[in-house]
């Protein structure tokens, strides 16, 4: 009892202090703020399904969230009808000729006994493929960015909602997390790392540079919403009136009723995936995994399938991550493959989950608020803080100067420092994983 | 016979020089992970940015040398600064090991733990790098630029390809030697070394020999970040220093460790040239190596480019999958826990 009251402190402190942005900063500053807050819970949560229930080590929550963007992307945007006149069948059958080659490949493995024919042959299947494939794929896709460069020069999307683009990008999250984890998994955790690294870079590294599909670093812009656009609202007379009833300025009203109406979208998510968690976490596979994370080799000799249920969890995991990927791109309005760093996409969602309590899902959505609300005001409170250690230097000094300009990497050092801290005095977290019946 | 000869000069300016220079970085890079693997027994993720942090120093004493006019004539003043930053890149990692991983060590924590400690580590070496240098580009790079320049080599053997060596290459490569004997001359013949290895095979017999452990990982991590602070320097004096790009290594880095098999120094160098030989011979446009092989009039169309650049490290990747795939433990057998 007196760890749900703790609990329970601990999230209206997190709510007083949105508030207190709201009071003293601006009222959208403090939704913008809100809305992260909920995208970083979401991630952490899945960060936590891997690493709190399973003890799976992911480093390449960017490349699962980066998916989940391309996915929002893909199912909004409208269909470029000339590129696909231009390189549609193109695309189509490099694609249909990269999954023979695969196919092919598989199937050489498996039916070749071990030994330098089935190398040879594995070689000779690969590198035909490949040829093939790249043949019938670059004419298609050069001229797909042929088409009207400046501005579109890529396939275009489905011309969907948006909102179905969510648990798309989910799947595509899953997709590559299956492979990933069919390799690594069962192997040493240090690998499962390094491989998940490798596999987020190369993903972006595609992002940026695959014109055809995300028009790499020209960026896809004004991606389709799910809620009313702000001019529309005040244009529209219901809103006006509305405006006129509650006695607020209708232009900065507009913009912070669509920011309420991302919230009440992403809260909605966000008890989904809390819920379907906290289920899952009390249920007899919730149990299991546990079991797993802590001994493995009793929990295999109980007869449990280690790696399978690893590369499920891992998944599911995953898929929470694409499906907070697609809400963030979403929310941004346009995929910008520029954007994802390693720092803000893997690191400071691995600090929400230790820093929240590992194993825990409210941990890790309390960690998710409060290190997002962190980082975004540890920026001003570092240039404030650097300006009163320099007040009394020189004011054309260059050391100064140099102070100022670098207090923005203060936070990067500050969520190191908190995340070694936070590892070292406190491991189970702001809220602890619950253990025994308790 | 010219042809060949020509089609050979191409070959070894774009690929095989450059690979082996980028090898070199990638086998002392992956020396330092590896050591660290095999004594400490986990995967340190700061490693790149312990050799931008190394980096970083030696760059503040190039320039301090070269504003107070010191230099070494044709070669690059950051030699001379070398020597401190492993100084102060040793006295880094120590204190890194004194302030997070030794409370770790006495509890005898899981690996994992480690790891997401060294990612710590690594947030705030990477806040201090970019604090004190910042997150843009940095040329250090000073003397001559060549030891031969394609020109001269042209004109010496009358070819139509020419063979350029940067000074730095060859830098690179010749550390690299001397590096590696010293650290093979070390660990197999003092008994420092001996001890590490006792150690890195079997640290309760270590211990009950009478091995101290403190004098070990410390050892360990001064020659780690030596290691890291010539891995990084050399590969800044290639290439150019941005801190981001140090962070961007952890993955071939990590690859050619592994590849070569985690725990095995000779694993790490052969597991770097083969990640720098594959990552450049795939993204090598062939088109005008294949024009000198085939008959004048036959027409190229393409660049004959495996791998678009930008995808060098899927390379790295690629053969990380397939080596966890077929050889689990690596080339060379690594002491994977």
């Amino acid at each position: 009892m007196r760890g749900a009251l703790r609990n329970l402190t601990y999230f209206l402190i997190m709510a007083a202090l949105i508030v207190l942005v709201g009071q003293m900063q601006s009222w959208n500053l403090a939704l913008s703020i809100l809305n992260l807050c909920i995208i970083s819970a979401i991630m952490a949560l899945g960060v936590n399904i891997q690493w709190g229930y399973a003890g799976l080590f992911n480093v390449g929550v960017m490349g699962f969230a980066a998916l989940g963007g391309v996915a929002a992307m893909l199912i909004s945007m409208p269909p470029v009808v000339e590129a696909w006149s231009a390189g549609g069948t193109g695309v189509a059958l490099g694609s249909l000729t990269l999954i023979v080659t695969i196919a092919a490949a598989v199937f050489t493995f498996r039916s070749l006994a071990q030994g330098k024919l089935r190398m040879l042959a594995l070689i000779i299947v690969i590198a035909v493929g490949y040829s093939v494939t790249r043949s019938i794929f670059d004419p298609a896709t050069d001229a797909i960015e042929r088409v009207n460069p400046a501005a579109t020069g890529y396939l275009g999307g489905l011309g969907l909602p948006v909102l179905l683009s969510w648990p798309i990008g989910g799947l595509f999250a899953g997709g590559a997390a299956w492979i990933v984890g069919k390799i690594t998994l069962g192997l040493r955790t240090d690998y499962l790392a390094i491989a998940t690294l490798g596999i987020s870079e190369i993903i972006v590294a595609g992002l940026k540079n695959e014109d055809w599909l995300t028009r790499g670093v020209k960026n896809v812009v004004a991606i389709p919403r799910p809620v009313p656009y702000e001019i529309n609202l005040q244009r529209s007379e219901w809103f006006i009136n509305w405006c006129a009833k509650l006695g607020v300025e209708p232009v900065t009203f507009s913009s912070i009723f669509v920011k309420l109406c991302y919230a009440s979208l992403f809260t909605v998510v966000l008890l989904i995936v809390l819920y379907l968690s906290e289920k899952a976490l009390r249920s007899p596979w919730g149990r299991m995994m546990r079991a797993i994370r802590d001994n493995e080799v009793s929990a295999s000799a109980m007869g449990k399938n280690v790696k399978a249920r690893h590369l499920q969890v891992f998944i599911l995991g995953s898929m929470v991550i694409g499906v907070a990927g697609a809400m963030l791109t979403t929310l941004d309005g346009q995929l910008t493959p520029a954007s994802y760093q390693p720092l803000r996409f893997t690191f400071l969602i691995w600090v929400m989950v230790i820093v929240g309590g590992s194993g825990n899902n409210w941990g890790a959505v309390l960690g998710g608020f409060v290190i997002w609300y962190f980082w975004i005001q540890a920026e001003p409170l570092g240039i404030w803080l650097m300006e009163q250690i320099t007040t009394n230097m020189d004011a054309g000094s260059a050391l100064r100067a140099h102070l100022i300009d670098s207090a923005q990497h203060m936070r990067l050092m500050t969520m190191g420092l908190i995340l070694l801290l936070a590892l070292r005095f406190s491991p189970r977290g702001l809220i602890p994983e619950r253990t025994g019946h308790g | 016979m010219e042809n060949w000869l020509n089609a050979f000069a191409l070959l070894s300016n774009f690929v095989i020089v450059p690979a082996l220079a980028y090898g070199s970085q990638l086998a002392l890079g992956a020396l330092g992970v590896t050591l660290v693997f095999g004594i400490l027994r986990f995967s340190n993720f700061a490693h790149g940015d312990t050799m931008a942090f190394g980096t970083m120093v030696v760059i503040l004493f190039t320039w301090w040398f070269q504003s107070m006019g010191i230099n070494l004539g044709p070669l690059p003043t950051a030699l001379l600064a070398l020597p401190f930053g492993i100084l102060f890149c040793a006295l880094f990692a120590l204190l890194s090991d004194r302030l997070v991983y030794r409370f770790y060590r006495a509890k005898r924590a899981d690996p994992v733990i480690y790891l997401i400690a060294s990612v710590g580590v690594m947030f705030v070496t990477n806040g201090i790098v970019r604090f004190i240098i910042g997150p843009d580009d940095q040329n250090f790079a000073d003397g001559e630029r060549f030891i031969i320049r394609a020109r001269d080599f042209k004109e010496m053997t009358g070819l139509a390809e020419g063979v350029s060596i940067k000074l730095s290459q060859g830098i690179t490569f010749f550390t690299m030697i001397i590096v590696v004997i010293a650290l093979f001359w070390f660990l197999n013949k003092t008994r420092s070394g001996k001890s590490m290895r006792a150690y890195s095979d079997n640290e309760d017999l270590a211990l009950l020999s009478g091995i101290n452990p403190d004098r070990v990982v410390a050892i360990t991590w001064i020659i780690a970040a030596a290691l890291a602070t010539i891995a990084g320097t050399l590969y800044g004096l290639d290439k150019s220093f941005k801190p981001f790009t140090y962070f961007q290594l952890l993955l071939p880095i990590f690859a050619a460790a592994i590849v070569g098999g985690l725990g095995n120094p000779l694993g790490a160098i052969a597991g770097g040239f083969v990640i720098a030989f594959s990552e450049i011979t795939v993204t090598y446009a062939y088109k005008r190596f294949i024009g000198h092989l085939v008959p004048e009039d036959w027409e190229i169309n393409g660049l004959i480019q495996l791998l678009s650049t930008d995808y060098k490290f899927a390379v790295s990747f690629i053969i990380l999958l397939l080596v966890l795939l077929i050889r689990p433990h690596g080339i060379f057998k690594g002491t994977g826990v």
